[in-house]
């Protein structure tokens, strides 16, 4: 099976569905000649021609505006946000249209908005966010946040068909870090189920993105030292897989909720109230978050290592957790 | 200077208590000991002596109310305002005692039986059955006092994070008091390994993997009152009007009415769901003639009545018969205890006691060495102070084989659950003239079933028979020596 990494994973998943389905269209700044900041969409011009490859203004409202009244008239187009911090200036679009569209007059709006997020390459603080919660706290919209190469090819794809807006966050660090089989066919992978990335007995981390791999390094590293953690990989986050997370919890009994944004309103406080309320009982410890903490991403690359979650905090925690 | 009255501990892990009923009005005066109030805890009922002399001036807990061990229920004026408050009154002796218990110092509790006897007050407990008959009628004669507990009783020695007697916190998780409650564990005897000395998930799983009998066997270090679900008083052969049993008078708002157990309903319940998880239970039955032991009674009832000042039960015999049966066959003196039987030395019989609210099961100590007298005093004794409430907590504790008398209605036998974590129990049914076979003729003799329950994990059929063989042997061919 072909190893490609998450990034060509991530074109290969559109560039079938751009093959599959006339009606799906790409829509963004520098997509076309440039091939993308990231060049996800490389070669897509060329293939699928100037109609379906729009290269647009530097106007976020715009280009997601244009989007939603396309997916209006019967197309299925996929926004780039040159990075996912941008997203603001097209948040209107999003939030108030796209989200709330289909509840007020009927009509479904199959949008696509992707995009790099996330921190840990220098980015500072406008390119490096992680603002999944804008968009989980509203109801309306699907927000998917894959991990590996497969998944993120596999949920593109069901993305691209699901006739909801979707928000599809791309983690820029594992574009071109991450590489796994990828089957060359047509697969999807559904929204809403989370994954297993590594099965475990002592402490659940419950995570999402790029930290998934950040949980499994530290889950390697404490296997040496008696601790099994299991890795929850949610996949989404709006739907997300409850009963995995809760099956998960009372078989471990502790629970880390791990991830990169930052720590008040990110998606660990729901996940915490949720167990809280239903799994209660099967507690055996504090719910415990690792989290960025309450600024925004540092600039200074020092700053920056000691902003970010890493498997060494993500260790420290399960130590202490383990033997609470 | 006012003395407080606090809510004593009664018993290590007891957290707190319940004001059942109080003696004495505000505006009253007490003396030092006299009995102030009553009180209900998960393990015994008792009265509360007043620590001073004086007039009551304030009660801060009104009856059915539960409050934490230490806290103030009530307050005494000293002599100086009480006169104030009463008028003069003549100070009686006894409360001009020099050695006045400062006013924190916790009442002792239960008061001795010496210094109950210097209380002028009759004692305000229903007395089911006159105070010269402890032990001949069932206790549920006494007019029934709906027990109105509040929800606040909840049952916190099983499985609760609990508060250790001491005041220290038992530190677990909401998972390890959930497996707590599901088995029935006190988390008091599970080890802590966590930060701090948490109980882990792991900890009380090794705890329960070390197999039921270890429950069994910290629950006896730590016991909680034994109850069992039997009517228990001794009663003479011959015509029984049975007691009605007590019915609450209900108020129905609607088709059904809830009504909140007891502290004591709750022990009992928990302790019999217990008991028959634990233990393989099984029956057996034998019929006793009672000639002989009827006989004895007869001759020696006057002499022990004028001696002790109390009746000779028909109890103080079966006591003394199933020692000498146990003396014989030590596993029924025992206990599990994982792979181990444990045998215990000393002999401690417990005698199921019926109250009006529940059962309590005093013990008398040392059975074996007490010679029948000794035993029957015991029996007289317990038996009494456990209907008005008088037990001390360690006369309901150490119970190594218990006797409980389900004839008391008029049962000709109970198949009793084994009182936890022993491993027997002696149920003794009805004694009652009955046309027997006596050499080929028809004869009337008064006649009783004994009903044994053992467990069987640790005792046989075979065993269990040879046993109530034994008892039956002694009962039928009492001798003078035993006496």
């Amino acid at each position: 099976m072909p190893v490609l990494t998450h990034l060509e994973a991530i074109r290969q998943g559109i560039w079938e569905e751009m093959e599959r389905d006339p009606s799906v269209f790409l829509i963004g700044e520098d997509i076309g000649e440039y091939g993308g900041a990231f060049k996800v969409t490389q070669g897509m011009l060329d293939k699928f021609g100037a109609d379906r490859v729009i290269d647009t203004p530097i106007s976020e409202s715009a280009i997601v505006g244009a989007a939603v009244g396309a997916a209006l008239m019967g197309m299925r187009p996929v926004v780039e946000m040159q990075f996912m911090d941008f997203i603001a200036c097209g948040f209107d679009q999003i939030v108030n249209m796209a989200a709330k569209i289909h509840y007020r007059w009927g009509p479904a709006v199959p949008i696509v908005i992707r995009g790099p997020s996330g921190a840990g390459v220098h980015g500072g603080p406008y390119h490096s966010q992680s603002n999944e919660m804008w968009f989980v706290h509203t109801p309306g919209l699907k927000v998917v946040v894959p991990a590996t190469a497969y998944d993120a090819k596999g949920l593109i794809k069901t993305s691209i068909r699901d006739n909801n807006p979707v928000i599809f966050y791309e983690h820029k660090f594992l574009y071109r870090r991450i590489k796994d089989e990828v089957p060359a066919d047509d697969y999807v992978v559904p929204i809403g189920k989370a994954r297993i990335a590594r099965q475990g007995a002592d402490i659940s981390v419950v995570t999402y993105g790029a930290m998934v791999w950040t949980a499994l390094e530290a889950a390697e590293q404490l296997q040496k030292e008696g601790i099994s953690l299991e890795v929850i990989d949610l996949r989404s986050l709006l739907p997300y897989d409850e009963e995995t997370v809760l099956e998960s919890v009372r078989k471990c009994n502790k629970v880390i909720l791990l991830h990169e944004d930052t720590r008040i309103g990110g998606f660990a406080g729901e996940l915490a109230a949720v167990i809280a309320e239903k799994a209660f009982e099967d507690l055996d410890g504090p719910i415990v978050r690792v989290t960025s903490p309450d600024t925004p991403v540092p600039f200074s690359p020092p700053l920056e290592e000691y902003f970010l979650p890493n498997a060494k905090k993500v260790a420290e925690a399960a130590r202490r957790l383990a033997a609470y | 200077m006012p003395t407080n009255v606090i809510m004593p501990q009664m018993g290590e892990s007891i957290a707190e208590g319940t004001v059942t009923k109080w003696l004495k009005k505000v505006g009253d005066r007490v003396e030092r000991d006299e009995a102030l109030l009553e009180i209900s805890t998960d393990k015994v009922d008792a009265e509360i002596p007043s620590p001073s002399a004086g007039v009551l001036t304030k009660i801060l807990v009104a009856e059915n109310q539960t409050v934490a061990v230490n806290a103030i229920v009530a307050e005494i004026d000293g002599e100086g305002s009480g006169a104030a408050a009463g008028g003069p009154e003549p100070v009686r002796p006894q409360s001009a005692a020099p050695s006045v218990p400062p006013a924190s110092a916790p009442p002792t509790l239960p008061i001795s039986a010496d210094s109950r006897a210097a209380i002028a007050t009759p004692s305000p407990v229903p007395a089911p059955d006159g105070d010269t008959r402890p032990t001949s009628q069932p206790a549920s004669q006494a007019p029934a006092t709906p027990q109105a507990s509040p929800a606040a009783q909840a049952g916190r020695e099983l499985g609760a994070a609990g508060i250790g007697g001491n005041g220290h916190k038992v530190r677990s998780s909401p998972l390890v008091r959930r497996i707590a409650k599901e088995n029935q564990v006190d988390l008091r005897s599970v080890t802590g390994t966590g930060l701090g000395g948490r109980i882990s998930k792991k900890d009380i799983l090794d705890y329960l993997a070390a197999g039921p009998a270890a429950t069994q066997a910290a629950g006896e270090a730590r016991p909680k009152p034994a109850v069992l679900p039997q009517p228990d008083t001794w009663q003479a052969p011959g015509p029984q009007q049975p007691a009605p049993a007590p019915v609450s008078p209900l108020t129905f708002s609607g088709a059904t009415q809830a009504v909140p157990m007891t502290p004591m309903r709750k022990q009992i319940a928990e302790h019999m769901i217990l008991s028959r998880r634990t233990s393989a239970h099984v029956t057996t039955v034998f019929e006793v003639e009672m000639t002989r032991v009827y006989q004895m009674r007869a001759q020696n009832a006057a002499e022990f009545e004028r001696r002790n000042g109390q009746r000779l039960t028909f109890t103080s015999f079966f006591v003394r018969a199933a020692v000498e049966a146990i003396k014989q066959y030590p596993i029924f003196n025992a206990s599990v205890d994982g792979d181990n039987v444990i045998y215990k030395r000393d002999v401690n019989i417990g005698i199921a006691v019926a109250l009006e609210t529940g059962l309590i099961v005093p013990v008398v100590k040392h059975a074996d060495e007490k010679n029948f007298l000794g035993v029957a005093r015991a029996v007289t004794d317990l038996a009494e102070r456990a209907r008005t409430k008088r037990l001390n907590f360690d006369e309901v504790q150490g119970g190594t084989f218990t006797i409980t008398n389900p004839g008391v209605f008029g049962s000709l036998f109970g198949t009793p659950i084994i009182n936890q974590p022993q491993v027997a129990i002696l149920g003794v049914g009805v004694i009652e003239k009955r046309a027997v076979v006596r050499n080929d003729a028809i004869a009337i003799r008064p006649m009783a079933y004994l009903a044994l329950s053992f467990d069987h994990r640790v005792i046989d059929g075979a065993m269990a028979d040879q046993f109530l063989v034994k008892v039956k042997t002694v009962l039928e061919n009492w001798s003078e020596a035993v006496l």
